[in-house]
């Protein structure tokens, strides 16, 4: 079992409040992604669920226990750090083993667990190295393995992906999830990454300036963010945001009155929005059509593009100049000055007030 | 014109005949006086200097004959390394805790602790000798190793600290996850982890025990006394006594030069006192 | 101390709010052994310094220990020996840490210039005097090297046709500020070197090929590279010089007349040769508050280069 309730979790350092008040409930065998960007507290929130920093003030329970001030060791958490932090002067089986030594575990048994994580991890025939002899996947993988021959309640992973290169980490995200999946474990990771967080999730929550903006499944996230901040966040390219004001408002439909020039009529359940009041509304960049001239909503000029073969992102700029990327099929590319017309589908947008949270929950879910 | 190659090697003679001449001029001095160690009186004292004579032995018999050479080095020997040990002990806790949870005050005390080495000795040598006096320490090896270790105690401290500042600080927080009392943390990651640093500062500690020549010289007259005393027994020649005299100097310098020699490496590297990143 | 300056630049100061709160954190008590020692050490000593320096107490009139005020003071600040005094330790000072710093950079740059043969041994030698005590080296070079008659240097003058000279007795000061230099310059020397060793190579190699020759990459890349060594070792060298004694007391004692006392020797002079402890004490005193003034304007000046990392 491992089932962490977090209440009203404080964190200031000489006075700079850190973590501004966090309630965060993660269930057994939950993957649960904190991100953010840097300087969201994501690592210190971490860091205090470890019991390497003190908690100024709320609470922190594990199965029911207050492990609020208790010492890091007797949480029975393992934590993956981003700099590994292997032992230098101990050998990979040593590093492995050094925990359950520490506990006064019986030597045959240390022997099979280490045998056993080096098995799942393939670092059998490293284990008499040094962690200096290992490439950085290698070092990567005796961090994760040194988390695993605990068996503790709950793994904590602090941006573990960051220092390996593209390619290995694409391989090492997959066997992360894997990994998940075999051990059956609660895992809690940290990331800036977003797509990260999007395929290894369980459960987001993404965090800004000490605060939890959302928590939801990365679907959830993606489909319907709360407020401005999450919607920006994650998608890349990013959701495309256009000022504009709110006009008749119901409980099935909103009008809306783009500074561009397009007015459209949204189905979103928006009875408390005044007429008049400023708005933004969203819309991700494979929302977007390009059609014949007159067919559309919208018409922008393009500036650049960039091609990847598969899609074309297109980065255009509406008439009130505000930037908005397109994603199109890989064989299209307009030139930069060309005047495009864009359509897109009002089921497919979200709409956001002046304090920038997301308007009534949107009545059909988006394909 | 020179070729490249052949402008580089010009360079390398000239630095390496350069350096070699400064080296040699700076090391003259040490080597002189082994030279007259092995002179007999007459060549030692003979004008134009002489540089090749026969060794003699005799000034290294003489001395053992007067003065027992063993005691004082055996006291030397044990004040030395008993104070660095201590300090460390002393030093290394304090270390820690500045180095991996700073607080306001942690850069004030380091500079706090430095000054107090600035402290001229000759300034509270009249109470030190007194206490000393009424305790019954006089010309003994514990008020020597307790003075040693509390004037070396800042400078060990901060060379300490130096080399932990270095240490990321994840790894001992994974070691405090992974189970490890403050205790364990320090002795089975911590210290195997600095060895090289604190192998340099242990160095350096001995060098200065064992030419401290003030408060030996003032507190010690026979029993507890340092082969720094034996030196300056030495010095107030009654006669033309340089043989001698550079055979006494040698023998109270050749254990930690030596050392110093083998060791040297070690030293160079750690004496950076965390200038060099 | 001041030190304000430094406390804003210190990376992270958990402070421990909320009180009630147990810390996770082994914090000021493993600290506390080593202050509580030097403030032993500092406090009690001193203590009874200043209570020695306001009494009349000699050694040789022994009962007579009445207060005397500042009387002590007055008659140390007012000895003859006290601004010869004064002036000689920062002269030694003053001039050994410069020739250690100037000739310990030059040499430094000599050595790491490029690869030659025995650059090994070279060190080794260079770093010798480091481990020789300060009475053997005074004693060397006050009878095998100074010496008018059998010295080296007397040698190397009659050779030459010239009178040898006494150097301890016609310039004692330059003498002992010779002798502390060759003790002390070894140490800026490796200090310096293992420095320019870190220095690093593509910032020269691209200096080079922006057409910088050897004396503009030293001056504009390695000597601001050096800022930090350089603070360390007028810390380090400091400390020791301002209590220089061994080489004072084996070759000179001082004189002739004042020429070669230090604050050093003089109080010590007072202290266990004419056994006047309270004017030692008193002289002991200034020589504190000299040596404190000393160290608040070097930590002042290098401080930041000191404990910035």
């Amino acid at each position: 079992m491992a089932d962490l309730k977090i209440r009203n979790l404080k964190k200031g350092f000489d006075g700079t409040a850190i973590i501004k008040g966090i309630d965060l409930d993660v269930r057994d065998r939950e993957f649960v992604v904190f991100v953010g960007p840097s300087g969201c507290g994501k690592s210190t929130l971490l860091r205090l669920i470890a019991g390497l920093e003190e908690v100024t003030s709320g609470t922190i329970e594990l199965d029911g226990k207050d492990i609020t001030d208790m010492a890091p060791a007797k949480r029975d958490l393992a934590m993956v750090f981003q700099t590994y932090a292997l032992y230098p002067h101990m050998t990979v089986g040593k590093n492995l083993s050094f925990a359950l030594d520490l506990a006064g575990v019986a030597k045959s048994e240390v022997k099979e667990k280490v045998q056993n994580a080096a098995r799942i991890l393939e670092l059998e025939p490293l284990l008499e190295r040094k962690p200096k002899q290992l490439s950085g996947g290698q070092r990567q993988r005796v961090a994760i393995g040194r988390a695993i021959v605990r068996n503790p309640k709950i793994f904590l992973f602090d941006e573990p992906l960051s220092n390996l290169d593209a390619a290995l980490r694409v391989q090492t995200r997959l066997e992360l999830a894997r990994l998940h999946q075999e051990l059956q474990a609660t895992m809690i990771y940290v990331t800036h990454d977003q797509v990260e967080a999007m395929t290894l999730a369980d459960k987001v929550v993404v965090l800004n300036g000490g605060r939890v903006e959302q928590v939801g499944s990365p679907m959830e996230l993606y489909h319907q963010p709360a407020n401005l901040f999450v919607a920006g966040f994650l998608g890349t390219p990013k959701m495309g945001f256009l000022r504009g004001q709110a006009g008749k408002a119901d409980g099935a439909a909103c009008e809306v009155k783009l500074e561009c020039g397009a007015q459209l009529s949204l189905p979103l359940a928006a009875g408390g929005l005044a007429a008049g009041s400023p708005v933004t509304l969203g819309v991700r960049p494979e929302h977007f059509n390009i059609v014949p001239a007159g067919q559309g909503q919208l018409r922008v000029i393009a500036d650049v593009s960039e091609r990847l073969g598969s899609d074309t992102y297109c980065h255009v700029r509406t008439a009130s100049k505000e930037m908005l990327t397109i994603r199109v099929r890989g064989d299209f590319a307009p030139r930069a000055g060309e005047t495009l017309e864009l359509a897109f589908d009002p089921a497919h947008c979200h709409l956001f007030d002046a304090d920038g949270q997301a308007i009534a929950k949107r009545l059909q879910q988006a394909a | 014109m020179l070729t490249l190659k052949q402008s580089r090697r010009l360079q390398s003679v000239l630095v390496g005949t350069s350096s070699w001449a400064i080296a040699a001029l700076i090391f003259f001095p040490i080597l002189w006086m082994i030279l007259t160690s092995f002179k007999t009186e007459i060549d030692a004292f003979a004008t134009p200097p002489q540089f090749f004579f026969m060794p003699t032995l005799e000034n290294y018999l003489l001395i053992n004959e007067r003065s027992d050479y063993f005691s004082f080095a055996w006291n030397s020997l044990l004040i030395s390394s008993v104070a660095t040990l201590l300090c460390m002990l002393i030093a290394v806790p304090a270390a820690y805790s500045m180095a991996f949870f700073e607080s306001r005050h942690t850069k004030r005390t380091l500079l706090w602790m430095l000054s107090t080495k600035m402290l001229p000795p000759v300034g509270v040598l009249m109470p030190i000798y007194l206490i000393c006096q009424s305790l019954g320490l006089l010309d003994s090896r514990i008020a020597l190793i307790v003075i040693y270790t509390l004037i070396n105690l800042p400078i060990v401290v901060w060379m300490i600290y130096t080399y932990f500042k270095d240490i990321p600080v994840d790894i001992l927080e994974a070691a405090r996850l992974d189970g490890a009392t403050t205790l364990q943390e320090i002795g089975r990651v911590l210290l195997p982890i600095a060895r090289g640093g604190l192998a340099s500062t242990m160095l350096l500690s001995l060098i200065l025990c064992w030419n401290e020549a003030f408060w030996s010289l003032n507190l010690t007259s026979s029993a507890a006394a340092p082969l720094t005393a034996l030196v300056a027994s030495y010095s107030s020649p009654e006669g033309l006594f340089w043989a001698k005299l550079s055979a006494v100097s040698t023998l109270a310098c050749a254990p930690i030069l030596i050392f110093g020699w083998i060791s040297q490496k070690q030293l160079v590297r750690g004496l950076s006192f965390g200038a060099v990143k | 101390m001041t030190t304000s300056t430094l406390d804003t630049h210190l990376k992270s100061a958990p402070a421990a709010a909320g009180g009630k709160r147990r810390s996770l954190k082994p914090g000021w008590f493993l600290v506390s052994p080593s202050v509580a020692l030097l403030l032993l050490w500092m406090i009690i000593p001193l203590g009874m310094t200043i209570y020695f320096s306001l009494i009349r107490y000699n050694l040789l009139y022994p009962g007579e220990n009445q207060f005397v005020g500042l009387e002590n003071f007055e008659y140390f600040l007012t000895d003859a020996g006290f601004m010869p005094g004064a002036l000689n330790t920062l002269a030694l000072v003053g001039s050994v840490l410069l020739i250690s710093v100037v000739f310990g950079v030059l040499i430094a740059a000599l050595l790491e210039a490029c690869e030659f043969w025995g650059r090994g041994i070279v060190r080794v030698l260079l770093i010798s005097p480091f481990f020789i005590m300060p009475t053997v080296s005074a004693l060397v070079w006050k009878n095998l090297i100074f010496h008018p008659v059998s010295g080296i240097l007397a040698a190397i003058w009659k050779f030459f046709g010239a009178q040898p000279v006494d150097w301890l007795a016609q310039h004692p000061l330059l003498s002992i500020i010779f002798i502390v230099s060759w003790q002390w310059l070894p140490f800026a020397i490796l200090i310096l070197m293992t420095a320019m060793q870190s220095l690093d190579q593509d910032q020269k190699e691209a200096a080079r090929l922006d057409g910088a020759g050897p004396i503009a990459i030293f001056w504009h890349l390695t000597l601001p590279h050096l800022a930090r060594p350089i603070a360390v070792v007028v810390m380090i060298e400091t400390i020791f010089l301002l209590s220089v004694f061994a080489e004072i007391f084996t070759t000179t004692s001082g004189g002739p007349g004042f020429e070669s006392t230090n604050l050093a020797y003089l109080i010590y002079n007072h202290a266990l040769l004419q056994f006047d402890v309270g004017m030692a004490s008193a002289g002991g005193l200034i020589a504190v508050v000299i040596a404190n003034l000393a160290a608040i304007v070097l930590i002042r000046m290098i401080g930041k280069n000191l404990t910035n990392q």
